[in-house]
Parts: structure tokens; sequence; C-alpha cells
């Protein structure tokens, strides 16, 4: 065995043993939902701030973005933008749902939207649709680990990876379900060292020996001009539109994410959520510098059709082995946290919102679904990536959050307002979810959709004009049921409860 | 009520600053052989950082935890 793949055993075995023993990290009862899920809503400022960049800074981070800047250029940077985005809006829309959640007991948004609204068939869309969302998302961590199991070689490689990538979902699925959230939470401490270390590493030793950051942006510059397809720099204007529907409608999908939303509620105070706002953006920088090793890897000459295996081979090629291992252990633990975590939520979507229904009592038989569906989750990935074609990742994770953005108008403007009407919002919703696949199909499954608009064509990001459709038919709708003088259904919660 | 209410309006920055890409979609003044384009961005990050730092040290409560 080469160091590498002993580093990167050594490291997942050691972090196999902690999501383990984290069932007894503070005496608890895990066949409390609370409990089991989130932690006991106990986590304190710093176990926060590495259980959520564990979660928002996936593999997909390590894998997908420098692979974008690789085949796209500056196109993919779009990535960046979103951390000066999202924190200002976790600011304000999250800080409001955790109080709430936290007076009345929630653990998913689901919960919210059916004490909001009172509707039950609401209260199944959203919940689905996280269900739904999630599903890529997790498959999505195995493309990170999988294009590092066939770097490495060896028994790794056997099979297309099928061999490893099961031990270690198998690994994964059983301590998920013995620890709950506190396996995630503690594993995430090991995950986000390797990660700093790493990417600290990439940025001061890769650039140097490349000759800086002036003679990689021009032979960057240099290949993408002798290339088929288009790539470059700087953007076109035609990609303006693009690059910023994009960023804006990723921002507003991120923390809509059923995971976010499990490690937000997980959170000891509103204290804690309003620090990490601010702490949080030490990950987007990580990020920005992460981006730039996709220019690296065209200026070292690196040539694949697989673009999820440019940082792998870029690792292979400036590392000692053993710091490789460092590194590819990073991804592989940066894709364990955040697949957990999404099991995990998955799960409380599924036992609090689809077979039963949110009451602020909860029975220990929901714990029992949520654990048994969290194996299901973790079956599904496993199956998902032999089936699935994986040719840009990046773009499985734009079209679930095509999905999840169409929950803005239930989840979040319900947060302020119950202007809209729940069967209005279910009707957005679907329109939203309809529109939003028939784009993604008619644009063969790429995140952007050119619509044409007097003559103009405007090249957007899907999940942003789902919305906008979404949101309008809401209103319409909302409009219309008021005309006719509609129920507006029961909300539990009062004003209170959102301070 | 929080005090300082009106600090929240200082997070509408990052969103007009990030969302016109035109505005830096330039190769100089590069900055460390890094064209505008990419620093400028990845300053914002920073300076978005400092803006909800001062966000939540302005609306902190005394009874806050």
């Amino acid at each position: 065995m080469s160091s590498a793949s002993i580093v990167l055993v050594s490291v997942v075995a050691v972090v196999t043993v902690m999501g383990f023993l984290a069932a007894r990290w503070g005496r608890a009862n895990l066949a409390n939902l609370e409990e089991w899920a989130l932690g006991g809503r106990r986590f304190g400022t710093v176990v926060s701030w590495f259980l959520l960049g564990g979660d928002v800074y996936t593999a997909y981070t390590f894998i997908a973005v420098p692979a974008l800047m690789y085949g796209a250029g500056a196109l993919g940077f779009f990535a960046v933008p979103i951390s000066p985005l999202v924190y200002p809006i976790v600011m304000v829309v999250m800080v409001r749902f955790y109080c709430v959640a936290r007076r009345r007991g929630y653990v998913t948004a689901a919960d919210f939207v059916r004490d909001r609204f009172g509707d039950r068939m609401l209260e199944i869309a959203i919940a689905l649709t996280g269900v739904v969302a999630l599903m890529p998302y997790i498959a999505l961590q195995l493309v990170g680990m999988k294009a590092v199991f066939l770097q490495l070689g060896g028994a790794f490689e056997i099979a297309g990876g099928l061999p490893a990538l099961t031990i270690a979902f198998v690994l994964l699925a059983g301590y998920t379900y013995t620890s709950g959230l506190r396996g995630p939470a503690l594993i995430a401490f090991v995950k986000d060292t390797l990660i700093y270390i790493t990417v600290i590493a990439a940025i001061i030793v890769i650039p140097a020996k490349l000759g800086g950051w002036q003679h990689i942006f021009a032979a960057t510059a240099r290949t993408f001009a002798t290339r088929s397809a288009p790539a470059s720099v700087l953007l076109t204007g035609q990609q303006y539109f693009t690059f910023a529907t994009r960023a804006l409608g990723s921002s507003l999908a991120l923390f809509l994410y059923p995971n976010l939303i499990t490690g937000v509620l997980s959170a000891s105070g509103k204290e804690v959520i309003r620090r990490n706002a601010a702490l949080l953006p030490a990950y987007g920088l990580l990020l920005g510098f992460l981006a730039l090793l996709g220019y690296c890897a065209v200026a070292a000459g690196i040539v694949t059709s697989d673009t999820s295996r440019v940082v792998p081979q870029l690792f292979a090629r400036f590392f000692p082995d053993w710091f490789a291992g460092v590194a590819d252990a990073a991804v592989v633990v940066g894709a364990l946290v955040p697949a957990s975590i999404m099991a995990i939520s998955a799960a409380n979507l599924f036992a609090s919102n689809v077979c039963c229904q949110f009451s602020p009592q909860r029975t220990p038989v929901e714990t029992r679904i949520a654990k048994g569906f969290t194996i299901g989750m973790c079956g599904f990935g496993l199956l998902a990536i032999f089936f699935m074609p994986v040719a840009y990742a990046i773009d499985f994770q734009l079209l679930g959050g095509c999905l999840i953005l169409q929950t803005l108008p239930s989840f979040v403007l319900g947060l302020w307002t119950r202007w809209f009407y729940p069967r209005a919002l279910l009707t957005g919703w679907a329109c939203g979810v309809v529109a939003s696949c028939a784009m993604a199909y008619a644009s063969h499954f790429s995140p952007d959709y050119s619509l044409v608009i007097l003559g103009a064509k405007l090249t957007g990001f899907i999940a942003l004009y789902g919305l906008i459709l979404n949101l309008s038919v809401a209103a319409v709708a909302s409009v219309l049921l008021h005309a006719l003088g509609t129920n507006r259904g029961v909300d539990s919660t009062v004003a209170a409860d959102y301070a | 009520m929080e005090r300082n209410r009106a600090a929240y309006l200082l997070l509408i920055l990052p969103f007009v600053a990030t969302l016109l890409p035109w505005i830096y979609n330039r190769a100089e003044p590069s900055l460390f052989g890094l064209p505008f384009f990419y620093w400028y961005q990845l300053a914002w990050v920073v300076i978005t950082a400092g803006l909800l730092g001062l966000v939540v040290y302005l609306t902190r409560r005394r009874d806050d935890v």
C-alpha cells in the first residue's frame, strides 16, 4: 500500500471510531428525536461553526468548483460571491426561523410551514421537496470520494471503486444511525482541520511551483484560447446575467437545504447563529482560493475529460505521497460529514412530516422511523452513484437547488406574512417545480435556461426563473382566493414566537 | 425591540457589489498577479464578514447570551 493509502485508511478509521463514540457526548436519551437529530439543541458557537462549515462546504467544494473553473473559466467563480450574499440572508432569515423553531419545537422547515399555515398538503410538499433535493446532493458527495479512490488506485480502484465506496457508506450509515447529529458534529472538527491544512498548503506550494499567479493566469488564458469548448478567464458579455442569476439563486437556495436547517436548529441560542453568520465567511475565502486551483491545474498542463478528477490529480502531482493522502482524507471525510447530516435531515422530514404530521408532542416512533430512513438514504446514494452520469457533478447540485428554491415562498416569506393562502402557495410551488424540471429538460440538464423576451435572449439560472413563476402564481391565486372569501387556515404561532 | 435596527441596511451593500458583474469584470488593476475580477470578489467575502460583525455588535441586546 502507498503511504497516501495508509494515511487515508488511518484517518477514516479514526473518524469512524469518533462517530460511534459521539453517542456518549453529553448524557442524553437518543430515543428522543430532538436529541438524536439535533444533538439536543446544545451546540455553542465553536461546534456550530465547524458543523455548519462542514455542512456548507462539502466534498463538492473541493472537487466540483475547481473542476468547473477548469472546464468553464470565470463563470465557475460564481460560487465565490455566494458567501457575501448568503450570510446576510442567514443573519436575517435563519435567525428569525431559529427563534420560532426553538419556541415551538420544530425539527424541520416543514414543521414550521405546517404550524404556520395549518395545511397538511403544503407540509408534505415542502417535506418531499427537501428529501428529493437531498438525493442528488448525497450522491454528489460520493462523486468526490470516488474521484479520490480512483486516483489512489490499488485496492481502492477495484470495480470502479465500488467496494471502497460501499465500505465507507456502511460505516457512515452505522454511526449516523447510532449517534445521530452528534456523530458528524464531532467528526467535523477533523474534517475542517484537514481541509484548512490542505488548502493552505496547496495555496502556498502549488502557485509557487508554477511560477506565481501572473504566470498561471497567462498560461490559463493561452490554453483556453486553444480549446474547442468556450472558456475564458474573464466573463463574456452574455455571461453577466448567467453569472449573477446563478450567484443569487444559489445563495437564496443554500440555507433552504434541510441539512443546513438541521445545522442551524442544533445551535444552543440565536446569538450562536448571529455570530456564525459573521464567522462562516472564513470558509468562503477558503473556497475562493480552492476555485483558483482549477486554473493551477490548467497551467500545470493537467488534461482530463473527467473534470472531477482535476483536484486529486493536482494533489498527486504537487504533494509528496503522504501529504496527498492527507488531502485525499480531507475530501473523503469532507464527504462523510455532510452526507451524514443530509441523511439525518432527510430522515427527519420523512418521519416528522411525511409519515406522521407535525405535532409539538413527539413520540419515540418518529425517532425509530427517522433512524430507519437514514439507512435508506445512504443506500440510495450508493445506488445513484453507479447509475447516474457524472460529467459535471456541480450541475446535479444546481438542479437540486432549483427544487429546493421553490420552498422559499412558503418557508421564508411565511416567516413574515400570512398574506399568501396555503393552497395558493401549494399551486405556486407546483408550477415552480414543474417549470424548473421542464426548463432543465429543455436545456439538456444544464443549470441555465435561455429565455427569449421581446427578441432579447436572457440565459439565466433555472431555479430563479422557477421562483419568479412560483411567486407570481402564488400571488395571483391568493388574490383570487381572497375574492372568493376562502378560509385562510389556522396559524398556531403568535407574534412573540419570532423575537 | 432590538436597538439600531437600521444597521441591517448595511447588509444590502454586498448584493449591490457582487450582483452587477460588469462593474468588476476587468483584468486591471491586478493584485499579486490576480486579475481584478478575482481579488475584488475575494475582497467582498472579507468585507461582508466585517459588515456582519458590525451588525452583530450594533444590534446585540443586553439580555443576549
